[in-house]
């Protein structure tokens, strides 16, 4: 796992840059908004930690020739299997960390961490 | 052919011109491997070939991934076709075929249906085991089970085992209900449903497992593995011998531990890339003609009297 933290190092700085910017600038999404867009792309989520406010949106679209989905690891939401170019939106109403992986390939995980 | 044992040309004056060109191509891409004992040596098999009078063989198919169309293969049905057309010019035909995983892409039920009516072609029983794309519909693997578990009275998620001149063989599933951050799993039910299926069997029972993911650490970054194998391989280790097969990872690889030799094997449909050998472990396209010497088959040999397993693996190129 040491390997994957490295390789995502680089993400975590840019996926923090961009919540701080997105923060200060948007009102709370609405449920029909798509969000904090995040792909899915070489077998990674990306960023690997998302931070929304409450009643925020993420969407992530699958860039890889191989199907995904996005599975919360206490079963709270799941997507469908997304095939190239298929995307995902999930509205989180309540504060908390999300931890969710993709269930085809279990070692590709990721976090959305809902500030109030 | 058909009905004929495998010779080498030299030894078959019968054969024609063109099967004789068949048959050097095989003999020239397969290496056969013989399990005796542990101990796993590998010789070409036009030397070992025609000392062996199997007392019946099985066929290893894997990732069809009926309903595939991207870059790495646009026509996985076409090359489907072909594998199925190179099992059927085996001189020595297949009791059964046993299929490890990812029969279709996406659990589409008419990618199911369109794989059954091409496996049908091969004229002997499928035996499956459920890949991570079979899995893919909304009862997490029910679809798949509706449509394959009647047939081998398969338990739990779709294990089961069966017997055959001799040899026993057992049909796992490590592809449902995964856990975030870890790779193939078994879960304890099914661990325990092993332990009692072997309990009342010979330790010289010659053994198969067959499942999708890999029984044993491949490449522990991609995933390539199944975390409780060790707690099943337990209940194995009395057993003189022990043949893993899986598919998943679309290229060979072996493995012996102790008892245990270990084999993934080709998809029919796209290769992956070796471990670490690119940013992830997605479809790999090859340059143009060069995707039939990396897609292929399995032929498993049973050498009556000697628990051995000849196990050859036969590119798509080795027919064209």
């Amino acid at each position: 796992m040491r390997f994957r933290l490295a390789a995502h190092y680089p993400y975590l700085i840019a996926g923090g840059l961009l919540v701080a910017a997105i923060g200060v600038a948007q009102a709370p999404a609405h449920a029909a908004d798509a969000g904090f867009v995040a792909k899915i792309a070489n077998f990674a989520f990306a960023p690997p930690t998302i931070t929304v406010h409450a009643g925020g949106a993420v969407t992530w679209t699958n860039a890889d020739d191989d199907p995904h989905t996005v599975y919360a690891d206490n079963g709270a939401f799941k997507s469908q299997a997304l095939d190239t170019g298929d995307s995902f939106t999930q509205t989180f109403a309540n504060p908390g960390v999300y931890s969710y992986h993709c269930s085809l390939h279990p070692y590709m995980v990721g976090k959305v961490v809902v500030q109030r | 052919m058909a009905d004929r044992p495998l010779l080498t040309p030299v030894e078959d004056g019968l054969i024609g011109r063109r099967g004789m060109l068949k048959c050097m191509a095989w003999a020239g891409t397969g290496v056969l491997w013989t399990v005796s004992g542990g101990v796993a040596s590998s010789v070409l098999a036009s030397e070992a070939s025609a000392a062996a009078t199997a007392a019946f063989s099985f066929v290893q198919i894997s990732d069809t991934h009926v309903g595939f169309n991207k870059a790495a293969n646009p026509d996985p049905i076409a090359t489907l076709h072909e594998a199925i057309a190179q099992v059927k010019a085996l001189p020595q035909q297949p009791a059964f075929v046993l299929h490890t995983g990812d029969i279709s892409h996406l659990s589409k039920p008419e990618q199911f249906d369109t794989a059954d009516q091409i496996l049908k072609d091969l004229g002997v029983p499928v035996f499956h085991v459920p890949g991570e794309h079979d899995t893919l519909d909304e009862g997490n693997g029910k679809v798949y089970l509706d449509r394959y578990g009647a047939m081998t009275k398969a338990k739990g998620t779709g294990w089961y085992s069966f017997d055959h001149g001799g040899v026993h063989f057992i049909a796992l599933v490590n592809v449902v209900g995964l856990k975030g951050g870890g790779s193939g799993s078994l879960g304890p039910e099914q661990v325990q449903w092993l332990a009692d299926d072997v309990a009342n069997l010979r330790s010289s029972t010659p053994i198969v497992v067959f499942a999708h993911m890999p029984l044993w650490d491949v490449y522990t970054p991609w995933g390539w593995g199944t975390s409780d194998a060790p707690a099943a391989f337990e209940h194995l280790k009395r057993f003189g011998s022990v043949t893993v097969l899986n598919g998943h990872i679309h290229q060979v690889t072996q493995k012996v531990e102790g008892n245990v030799a270990f084999h993934t094997g080709r998809s029919t449909a796209y290769p992956q890339p070796a471990p670490g050998a690119a940013a992830s472990p997605g479809p790999l396209t090859v340059p143009a003609g060069e995707l039939h010497s990396v897609l292929g088959v399995r032929d498993i040999r049973v050498v009556r009297g000697q628990h051995d397993l000849a196990i050859t693996d036969q590119t798509l190129a080795a027919s064209a």
